[in-house]
């Protein structure tokens, strides 16, 4: 280690002035060095410092995920044939024996039941999807709540967003691709969809199938998009994101030593090389061991698609089911003008369908907006220090979830015996009054918690210790918090509203602030005004309350 | 840790930390903390017991690897066995997946436990730098910058600029072009069906979906539910997908009395209604009846439609009843379409009402 950081000055120096490399290892990484400059590279990351929280592995997940997605869907490739040409299956799997059906779905019935491990690999590829998804969301709320989006990560937020999205369209492309029952009736949904677009829907109906619905291209076209085009445009996302990530160096949690100045942790070699890359294993090998045991999408049991046949409970995969929520509580509005047919029960879920995710993909926008703060952040916020952003992921989150119920309709009724028609008129009402009651009840505890904090920093901890006073009063002693807990719990900043510029200038000329601006200041004082946060204990007040012996 | 716990329970203690407070400020940062030594930094027995079970999992990680080539090579793809609680399964994906997983868990725990214990866990800060460039730096790119562009003339020869940003503009529409044979228009093809070839002088046939024949009235019982597609439509046919997604027919046979709606009647035999088998909303095929109520619900996104009323929707998001196809009976007793729907079959589009 220290050798290789000794050399790097060298580096720049002709090679012939160099001493000489004490073993082959060192020879070879000069000659590469030679070529790729590699030892400025590793200067400045081989020992790079990596702070350490169980938050923090989530988007590792991810990436470990999508790096067993890619081998898989390799494998995958080797075996599947993305035709709908039709064949007579004959294969091992009896009771279709005889059916015709496309090329696609009987390759896929092979890799389940001819190729020897074949299964094992689609079960990883799909339940890899599954987790992949997961950890994106969740990593995202990570970043959400703690306020690492902040200025200078909002760029790499927006990659991140963007490879949510990708994540969900090519896990939907990738489970389509099957083409049994219930794969096709996704693309039929999609159809619908699609035909629901004013003007121009038939048209791009026609041009994606490549005729009338299902027609032979949709298969080979989709297997393109799923292998190729979106993994490619991922893949150079997620090196962006990766890169960003080491350029900014990562966030990190108030505590001691711990400032916006610094990063404090671990370096990367070797301490995160083996917890990190240690990581990769305990992710595959946990959905290894759950592809072994937890079938998924056993298409076999859904037989080949034909259009004239479904089964009763089709889902979409999880991530789509908040768009399949939309979809099925709409009321089916259909309005006819002038020979024209506008079909809002469809139209507007497709619509709001991309305005939700882009709500929380512009955020870090608003918010930077709201607060006209231009400075860099790097330690992270409390999710209760910032009660008003706190809410408003947790309303956005909610949201998702009662239109996940309205998506799952039919297995809600059937499963806790409700009526399908209650829940349906539930998530139509819940759509719009659940993201608002868990705004308010989330800030509001936000606010509580806060409290808590103060009431802590200022009074100290319950110890359980219960004394008796001299006149017979029983009090709880309360201890100090130390001083590593008192700076952590005080170290965040309170952002204040942002005033209104004078109605009038120093020549009493009366002047009105611009609606951008008024709205700013309105925005500014529900963020951060009186009401939406606790002021934070002052050091007056601890003074006077800790000299003070008694007052607890 | 350990220093902690016994502050606890010395609560009274503090009343000396309240008072060093009253000089400094109580909630200034205290730096980072002295680095703790672990069971493993100072007892190198433990050290070695650390490493013993790394390389443990390191072992049976190479186990299970040869137990997944054993498997694959002497498990029998085809044999099912009982494995409590998750019932039948493959053996052979089974003893693959479990191999596998074990073998690359231990690997990833083994790395991690040896990080965890025996690699330094000392913490240590290391300096961040603003992303932003200095204003020295901005000035002279922005010098740089400038001089590029002066050099090329971009601005000053506004007939070169002009024209590159005409063709830049125009030459991404060839690309829009060879998109055109992706697929064919629209035109009617959305508006007929397979049924088009029926004609008042020349009937089609309603082939029954199970037996593949021609049915009578009388095959029709009241309360039942039929599926049936034109005649001379094949399974085989290489257009089959194709026109079934529009072709496909739901017969209910409704008591006269109980349809409500004259036209709808009209349009039946005998109470037997022939009403397009996929739904209005996106298109799913319809397939659960309630015999009683007459109602017709899709099982994807449980739109509603009640046969007995014209197919009207009752519930959930279809926009417009189920279209209905005029049916009759040939000279020999079989039911049979006249004509085509009367309107496009399956979910609506722009141009539907054309």
């Amino acid at each position: 280690m220290s050798s290789a950081s000794s050399t790097t000055s060298g580096a720049t120096k002709p090679a012939s002035t160099r001493a000489n490399p004490a073993n082959k290892w060192e020879a070879a990484a000069d000659w590469t060095d030679g070529r790729l400059g590699i030892y400025s590279l590793a200067k400045a990351n081989l020992r790079k410092i990596f702070p350490d929280h169980w938050s923090f592995m989530l988007g590792e997940i991810c990436l470990y995920t999508f790096i067993i997605i890619i081998l898989t869907g390799v494998y995958l490739t080797l075996f599947f044939k993305p035709s709908m040409g039709e064949v007579i299956y004959n294969g091992s799997y009896v009771p279709l024996k005889g059916i015709s059906m496309s090329e696609a779905y009987a390759s896929t019935l092979d890799i389940s039941f001819e190729v020897r491990g074949g299964l094992l690999i689609r079960q990883i590829h799909h339940w890899a999807a599954l987790v992949f998804v997961a950890a994106m969301l969740v990593h995202m709320m990570r970043v959400f709540f703690t306020g690492a989006f902040r200025k200078p990560r909002e760029v790499n937020w927006v990659f991140g967003f963007l490879l949510l999205v990708l994540g969900m369209f090519d896990g939907f492309f990738g489970y389509s691709l099957p083409d049994d029952l219930l794969s096709g009736t996704g693309i039929r949904f999609m159809e619908g969809a699609i035909l629901a677009v004013p003007v121009i829907g038939t048209y791009i109906q026609m041009f994606l199938y490549g005729g009338e619905f299902p027609g032979h291209d949709i298969i080979p076209r989709f297997f393109t998009i799923h292998v190729l085009l979106i993994p490619g445009i991922m893949l150079g996302l997620l090196v962006a994101h990766l890169i960003l990530v080491f350029y900014h160096k990562h966030t990190q949690w108030a505590g001691p030593g711990k400032t916006e100045k610094n990063v404090v942790g671990m370096p990367l070699m070797p301490v995160y090389m083996a917890k990190a890359g240690g990581f990769f294993f305990l992710v595959f090998g946990l959905i290894a061991v759950i592809s072994a045991i937890a079938s998924i999408n056993p298409i076999w049991a859904y037989g080949p698609y034909r259009p004239d046949q479904v089964s009763t409970d089709a889902q979409p995969d999880w991530y789509m089911g908040f768009s399949e929520g939309l979809i099925r509580v709409m009321p089916g509005w259909e309005i006819s003008l002038w020979g024209h047919t506008l079909n809002l029960g469809v139209f507007v879920p497709l619509m709001i369908f991309p305005l939700v995710l882009v709500a929380i993909a512009v955020y870090p926008f608003i918010e930077g907006w709201i607060t006209g703060d231009k400075r860099e952040h790097h330690i992270l916020d409390r999710p209760r220090n910032a009660p008003v952003r706190t809410a408003l992921g947790a309303a956005w989150i909610s949201l998702y979830l009662v239109l996940l119920i309205g998506g799952g309709n039919d297995l809600f009724a059937t499963h806790l015996h409700l009526s399908l028609n209650d829940i349906t008129y539930f998530v139509r009402i819940g759509f719009f009054v659940v993201p608002v009651i868990t705004f308010i009840v989330t800030k509001r505890w936000c606010l509580g918690l806060q409290r808590r904090d103060k009431e802590k920093v200022l009074h100290g901890r319950e110890t359980g210790v219960i004394k008796r006073l001299p006149h017979g009063e029983f009090v709880e002693v309360h201890a100090q918090l130390p001083q590593k807990d008192l700076y952590k719990l005080t170290a965040h900043e309170q952002v204040q509203p942002v005033q209104l510029p004078a109605q009038t200038d120093e020549n009493g000329v009366a002047g009105k602030a611009g609606i951008f601006t008024r709205t700013r200041a309105k925005l500014s004082r529900g963020f951060y005004g009186e009401g939406s946060q606790i002021p934070k204990p002052t050091a007056e007040e601890h003074h006077e309350i800790t000299s003070g012996h008694g007052h607890h | 840790m350990s220093h902690d716990m016994s502050e606890e329970k010395l609560p009274e203690s503090h009343g000396a930390a309240g008072e060093v407070a009253d000089h400094v400020d109580p909630f200034a940062d205290p730096g980072l903390p002295a680095h703790e030594p672990r069971r493993t930094d100072i007892d190198e027995r433990a050290a070695k017991r650390a490493e013993r079970q790394v390389s443990l999992m390191f072992v049976l990680s190479m186990l299970a690897t040869v137990g997944f080539i054993a498997s694959y090579v002497a498990i029998d793809p085809d044999k099912i066995v009982y494995i409590f609680p998750l019932g039948h399964v493959s053996a052979l994906n089974f003893a693959l997946g479990l191999t596998l997983g074990v073998a690359l868990f231990l690997i990833g725990a083994g790395a991690v436990h040896w990080a965890r214990t025996l690699m330094s866990d000392v913490e240590m800060p290391a300096e961040r730098h603003p992303i932003e460039a200095d204003d020295e730096v901005r000035a002279d790119v922005i010098q740089q910058f400038k001089t590029g562009a002066a050099e090329s003339g971009f601005g000053r020869r506004k007939m070169i600029r002009n024209t590159l940003i005409g063709s830049m503009a125009l030459v991404p529409l060839s690309g829009v072009v060879l998109l055109r044979d992706l697929g064919p228009l629209p035109e009617k093809k959305l508006k007929e069906t397979g049924w088009k070839e029926a004609t008042p002088a020349k009937p089609v046939q309603l082939i029954n979906m199970s037996t593949n024949t021609p049915m009578t009235a009388a095959d029709i019982a009241v309360g039942s539910l039929t599926f049936a597609m034109p005649e001379g439509l094949h399974v085989h046919d290489e257009d089959f997908q194709q026109r079934i997604a529009k072709d496909a027919l739901m017969l209910v046979r409704i008591a006269p009395d109980d349809i409500k709606d004259d036209k709808s009647r009209e349009k039946g035999f005998d109470g037997i209604l022939a009403y397009s088998k996929i739904c209005t909303h996106v298109g799913c095929p319809i397939s659960l009846y309630e015999q009683q109520t007459h109602h017709a619900l899709c099982p994807c996104h449980q739109s509603t439609f009640d046969l007995s009323d014209g197919a009207r929707v009752i519930f959930g998001p279809a926009g417009h009843p189920l279209p209905q196809l005029k049916i009759t009976t040939d000279e020999k007793g079989f039911l049979v379409a006249t004509g085509d729907f009367q309107e496009p079959v399956g979910p609506s589009y722009w141009e539907r009402a054309r």
